[in-house]
């Protein structure tokens, strides 16, 4: 079984009030040296295959359904899982 | 004429679009769930508000996994008018009818209230009852309502006049463009974030929704009623 992390993030271009609103938050409890804080979210996958084959498909799955190409990007990671 | 108000798990508004366009504008309309796919004999589909599949990953993208969503781009395909409200705007973004994506509202709370709108296009099929620019008071209800397109497509949406609505009360939620209605390149497909249904009575505070029903049916019965 491989496990694979999928971290999705807002593109560049895109505001992320979200983290403007934390930022400000980190400022206030004295984290000044702060410049940017930018939040995403994490999927994780567990999955049978080769790690081409988990390549191939993991790349339809972002394309298919989990990253939405207008507002968001997406990189992975691909391990095995520990203890199995 | 009739409409197939097509209706996801967590929908919340089908029986508010059903009561609107059968006991108030008069035309048929029957509430299908997304595994009876088959759309065909419809000459509408109106697709509800609510929170499809509990807005899990992005509002309106888990509705991509529905069989019906051929059956919806086919339809669209075959230029009947779809519309698609609220989440129902969110599905037809994420299924790729419409163009864009949804961001949470700039401030990062649900909203709801009364939107004051302006009609961009008059000449749509689905705004015709309208006057260009009219002012409309049609209640929303949001917390992904940020329409977001790149520039360019903004630029491109404004030079084929796909604009349909506009938010004109500072636009609170941060659309690009003041985007709040939408439309896909025939001109068929029609998105929009406030709830035209939950304004078509004064007893629940006005009509402004009810020239959008309207328009359809005159566009729909200037096609196909012959003596009308």
């Amino acid at each position: 079984m491989t496990k694979v992390n999928i971290y999705v993030t807002l593109r560049e271009s895109v505001v992320d009030p979200q983290g403007i609103a934390v930022q400000d938050a980190l400022q206030a409890l004295g984290f000044n040296e702060v410049e940017s804080v930018r939040i995403g979210k994490l999927i994780e996958l567990e999955l049978a295959g080769t790690n081409n084959e988990i390549e191939a498909r993991v790349k339809e799955m972002c394309d298919k359904l989990l990253v939405n190409k207008v507002i968001e990007n997406y990189r992975y990671e691909i391990g095995e899982v520990a203890g199995k | 004429m009739r409409f197939a108000i097509l209706s996801f798990p967590g929908s919340s508004c089908d029986v508010d679009m059903y009561h609107a366009l059968v006991d108030i504008v008069g035309v048929g309309a029957e509430i299908i769930s997304h595994q009876d796919a088959n759309l065909e004999h419809f000459d509408a589909v109106v697709i509800p508000t609510g929170a499809s599949y509990g807005d899990y990953l992005r509002p309106g993208a888990l509705a991509q996994s529905s069989k019906s969503i051929e059956s919806l781009k086919a339809f669209v395909a075959s230029g009947k008018p779809v519309l698609g409200i609220g989440n129902g705007f969110q599905i037809l973004v994420e299924a790729g009818i419409l163009p864009g994506a949804f961001l949470k509202n700039k401030g990062l709370k649900f909203r709801s209230g009364n939107a004051k709108l302006a009609v961009l296009n008059a000449s749509s099929i689905f705004t015709s009852n309208y006057e260009q620019g009219q002012p409309l008071t049609i209640p929303f209800a949001h917390e992904y309502g940020n329409y977001y397109v790149d520039a360019d497509t903004a630029q491109q949406l404004k030079q084929q006049d796909r604009i349909v609505f506009t938010y004109e009360d500072g636009n609170v939620d941060g659309s690009v463009e003041k985007i709040a209605g939408v439309l896909n390149e025939q001109g068929n497909v029609l998105g929009m974030m406030p709830l035209p249904e939950r304004a078509v009575e004064e007893i629940i505070g006005g009509t402004d929704g009810l020239p959008l029903f309207r328009s359809i049916l005159k566009n729909w019965s200037e096609k196909n009623v012959h003596n009308a």
